[in-house]
């Protein structure tokens, strides 16, 4: 189970964003998994059925959790028709490395991820931390290889319009505060 | 002879031309496109730092409590069952 714990826990991470709600998802996948092993049929691949189960898992704590009802209904409201068109188009050129290490910049990430709604976030998760392919999580995730492009640019957009030094720069600036962007619509 | 392409169809394949997931016909006609847009290729540094940042960010790595948390778990159900 070792070199699947990484896929699992960041898949859990993708749905609640809690590090330690993730945690529990995913261990209890584990478990859940580790019970239903002699239902697993070999035509599919290990690892796109135990994120499968840990999403699953990761839902329906999500949906259990009262104090996410708000958000679960913003999310439903951000639809996928129409364009996305980024908020900010100052130059935002190669961050320089010692940039990258600051906590600023290491917070605003945190918040922007913290930010989207769960659906762009579990594709933005399974593609550009986990390396995923796009079939493999268009697959997890139950909907097209079209609408996992449609999420993911969605996603890198809303990340970029948060942490784009023009439209907001706490990061850059060395300001404390860091001034949300949302709503993006 | 490159056909042009608009703001709004550049930002629409962005994501795609990163990933590398485009027809080279449509790719050289971005391509064509970010020398002369000055805010479309913003948009595409921009986006690029963001996939970088998040492939190499620390805060994506699991906690190390994860493993021990889980094995303690995993033996105390299997106790559970063999019991």
């Amino acid at each position: 189970m070792r070199p699947y714990e990484r896929a699992i826990y960041f898949a859990a991470k993708g749905a609640l964003d809690n590090p330690a709600d993730a945690e529990e998802v995913a261990q209890e996948t584990v478990l859940k998994a580790f019970n239903a092993l002699p239902n697993f049929r070999f035509e599919a691949k290990f690892s796109t059925w135990i994120i499968q189960i840990a999403i699953n898992e990761a839902r329906m704590k999500f949906r259990k959790d009262r104090r996410h009802l708000y958000e679960s209904i913003e999310a439903e409201r951000q639809d996928e028709e129409g364009d996305y068109r980024p908020k900010d188009l100052a130059d935002w050129r190669d961050i320089p490395s010692e940039q990258l290490q600051r906590t600023e910049l290491r917070d605003a990430l945190k918040r922007a991820m913290a930010a989207l709604a769960p659906k762009y976030r579990e594709v933005l998760i399974l593609r550009d931390v986990q390396h995923v392919s796009i079939a493999e999580t268009a697959s997890i995730l139950g909907i097209s290889e079209a609408n996992v492009k449609t999420r993911l640019l969605r996603a890198r957009l809303q990340m970029r319009d948060a942490l784009a030094p023009g439209i907001d720069g706490s990061w850059v600036t060395g300001r404390n505060e860091y001034k949300k962007v949302r709503p993006f619509s | 002879m490159v056909i042009e392409i608009s703001c709004l169809e550049v930002w629409r394949e962005i994501s795609n031309y990163i990933d590398d997931a485009l027809e080279p016909e449509l790719r050289s006609r971005m391509e064509a496109h970010f020398k002369v847009c000055k805010h479309c290729s913003a948009v595409l540094d921009g986006t690029r730092n963001v996939v970088k940042l998040i492939a190499d960010e620390a805060e994506f790595e699991v906690p190390t409590s994860f493993g021990s948390g889980l094995y303690s778990k995993l033996n105390a159900s299997l106790g559970k069952t063999s019991s």
